[in-house]
């Protein structure tokens, strides 16, 4: 129980000096994670409505791949990634490797299926509702596409939240990918790393309440903001 | 919405200006020793290039050289770095310096290591007692060093029982796991003196010549990888092999003790 | 776009036949009335005489196809999650109508389904009264040939089931083409011009509403008149 006492101790005496580096590596975990959820979901979100909507032969097969995909084990992806991007692989030539867009790249790929699968259980549920309504009304796929989302938008929030959850917390693929480098790719997870293999745990520990303290702000502050925009919507 | 489109594009941006940097991976006892925060402000501000430090194992250094993500290595396992010269990896090697390896246990030292004439004495003792110990078991340098101890010792890691701990991680992790199992472990004086954690352990041996720990650095082969900063490479270990970085490397103290002898031939 | 014509109609859900065969000739007059007992495919025929039911034999044709006319209520409303003016707008929304003329038409019906102190409220915080009022709003805004009702009445009370028909008869009149599954033999006998009475997924009667209800010609009708369990 010492150590968290310390660590709280560590947290509050990093936030209240402004410790230029917890700014700096805080704003990094902020920029990488939301960058690729925001990429992910644009991605991930209208193909849950598409599944939703669409019949197709292999269906069912898809969805249980997406699902299944959402236990695709993190450092598995940093490593593979590692090997595409390294100057000896395909994608090489792009000098995205130990730079903050290969982390997100890996985050996206990492949080795709969860953002997916959450979307899709929505759509599907709303797409029930509106099933008969939207076919009567002669609406054209895109157009379903396009209702299931703007009516489904604070379950599809939570979805990007849920995302966002899973990005934040990363630290296998990204530490692979990163490298962790000081001003250039340390995060705050990687930072923690660091700090626990240094044996500071009170730091270590520091660092891991901010980092839960900005998760909490930001899903804070996205409820907040979508609650008061319209009365009585939600 | 749109603003963070608009920074993440910037932060896009500013990634692809790399010209004026250099890629170094380091051992994360390297990194553990502290040292690297009192060169790195000094060759930047004197080279003025942005130094890029990944801290990695031995072996992913090289992985990562040999692959040419990185410009150059900087690591201390002399077997491995000719190999990697031999194989046109890299350019060639030069010494820098070097720090020793120490013995680090439990306080009650039950296997009595401490007073041996030297480093495979100790472990032979560990070996006969069966005493926990936990190995970096990742191939890195302090790894290949402590295995040349054990060969000394006439000891093959392969026939220990289960007080033998291979837990494949960095220093200052296999220091924590030491620590929480109350462990003999080998690890290098730097980050033993800057490890946190100790818990119930101490230096319980050191001084042995076989200890010593001999740190290179290996530019990558441009022949082979033509993107790497080659030139920029040459400038480093130019810093590194001058007097300033010299006097900065053997004035370098942790609690009052020196961790480095500078041995680089200019 | 009429006549709709019927030819051999059967619809199958897994091996089991719940419609058909059934021929029917839908001309222009109206509104009609479909009856008859539960699981007699009432619904089914509606939904195959408005497209969005899968015919398994047979063919529905109209004379001149054109569905993007045709409006449809359904027995439990459905309503988007948006509010009731937003409702309203979505069908005009759809086919691109440029905005003032938007307003213009959600504003006329929203006074005229009686919903004008709600219009910004949550469409699924009415009653369900007033989201069958919305519903039907919603079919009629964009003035369709067609409008086919599901039982539209079955779960309200009386005021609204008073109002809806008030406003059915009025669409009727200006020459929307009515189409209406009802059980409630009141309803049938107020707002029928011309019945079909339907039994185990078929047509076993047709006819003007008059000749139909004094002089029905099958026994099954009779008995089903008279207010018979039928089998």
């Amino acid at each position: 129980m010492n150590d968290i006492t310390q660590g709280l101790l560590a947290a509050l005496r990093l936030i209240v000096t402004f410790d230029a580096e917890l700014w700096e590596i805080s704003l990094r975990s902020l920029q990488v994670s939301l960058t690729a959820v925001i990429i992910a979901s644009a991605v991930a979100m209208p193909f849950g409505a598409f599944l939703a909507v669409q019949r197709f032969k292999y269906r069912r097969l898809v969805i249980s791949i997406m699902n299944a995909l959402m236990g695709l084990p993190p450092v598995v992806v940093g490593l593979v990634f590692y090997i595409l991007l390294s100057r000896s692989g395909p994608f090489g030539v792009f000098g995205l490797l130990f730079t903050p867009w290969a982390m997100i790249i890996v985050q996206i790929v990492i949080i795709s299926p969860i953002i997916a699968s959450i979307s899709h259980q929505a759509m599907r549920e709303l797409w029930a509702e509106y099933h008969d309504l939207l076919i009567s009304l002669n609406t054209s796929k895109w157009q379903r596409i396009k209702t299931l989302i703007w009516d489904g938008k604070r379950n599809l929030l939570t979805a990007g939240l849920a995302g966002f959850g899973r990005a934040i917390g990363e630290v296998g693929a990204i530490m692979i990918v990163g490298g962790n480098i000081e001003h250039a790719t340390r995060v705050l997870t990687t930072a923690i790393a660091l700090e626990t293999g240094k044996g500071d745990f009170a730091l270590a520990l520091g660092l891991g309440f901010v980092l839960i303290g900005l998760a909490l702000f930001v899903n804070i502050s996205i409820h907040w903001l979508s609650r008061t925009e319209r009365e009585g919507r939600w | 919405m749109i603003r963070k489109l608009i920074s993440a594009t910037f932060l896009f941006v500013a990634n692809m200006a790399q010209a004026d940097t250099l890629k170094l991976a380091v051992t994360t006892s390297f990194e553990n020793s502290g040292l690297a925060d009192v060169l790195l402000p000094e060759i930047e501000a004197d080279l003025e290039i942005d130094l890029q430090l990944l801290v990695v194992g031995t072996g992913q250094a090289l992985r990562l050289g040999a692959a040419g993500d990185v410009d150059a290595i900087l690591v201390h396992s002399r077997a491995s770095e000719e190999a990697f010269v031999a194989d046109g990896l890299g350019t060639h090697r030069r010494e820098i310096m070097y720090n020793d390896f120490v013995l680090i246990g439990p306080k009650s030292d039950k296997a009595q290591i401490g007073a041996t004439s030297g480093a495979a004495e100790s472990l032979q003792k560990i070996a006969v007692a069966q005493a926990t110990y936990v190995s970096r078991g990742d191939d890195s340098g302090t790894h290949k060093a402590e295995l040349k101890v054990w060969q000394i010792a006439e000891r093959a890691p392969a026939t220990f029982g289960s007080w033998y701990n291979a837990v494949g991680a960095g220093m200052g992790a296999a220091l924590n796991t030491a620590s929480a199992l109350n462990a003999y472990i080998l690890s290098d004086r730097a980050s033993w003196l800057n490890f946190k954690n100790k818990g119930d352990l101490a230096l319980l041996f050191s001084g042995d010549p076989v200890l010593f720990n001999q740190y290179a650095y290996l530019p990558v082969n441009p022949a082979k990888h033509p993107t790497v900063q080659y030139e920029m490479a040459m400038q480093l270990e130019e810093w590194l092999l001058s007097d300033k970085s010299a006097a900065l490397i053997n004035n370098y103290q942790i609690n009052g003790e020196t961790l480095f002898v500078f041995n680089g031939q200019q | 776009m009429f006549p709709l014509t019927l030819s051999n109609v059967c619809v199958r859900r897994r091996e089991k036949s719940i419609l058909g065969p059934l021929d029917l000739v839908v001309d222009q007059e109206g509104p009609t009335m479909v009856i008859g007992p539960n699981g007699s495919g009432k619904t089914t025929l509606l939904r195959v005489m408005h497209g969005i039911e899968r015919i398994s034999e047979g063919t529905a044709e109209w004379a001149q196809p054109d569905h993007a006319n045709h409006a449809y209520v359904f027995q439990s409303p459905v309503v988007l999650r948006r509010t009731v003016a937003e409702n309203l707008s979505y069908p005009l929304f759809l086919i691109k109508r440029p905005k003032p003329e938007i307003n213009t038409a959600v504003e006329y019906w929203i006074e005229r389904i009686g919903l004008g102190k709600v219009a910004n409220r949550s469409a699924t915080r009415l009653s369900g009264g007033e989201r069958q009022k919305l519903a039907i709003a919603r079919a009629l805004i964009r003035d369709p040939e067609v409008l086919f009702l599901d039982e539209p009445c079955s779960n309200l009370d009386g005021q609204s089931t008073r109002e809806i028909e008030t406003l059915l008869l009025e669409t009727a009149a200006a020459g929307t083409r009515i189409i209406m599954a009802t059980h409630d033999m009141g309803q049938a006998r107020r707002l029928a011009a011309d019945v079909i009475f339907m039994k185990s997924g078929r047509i076993a009667e047709t006819g003007l509403a008059p000749d139909v209800f004094h002089a029905p010609e099958t026994s099954e009708l009779k008995a089903f008149l008279k207010g018979d369990i039928l089998e």
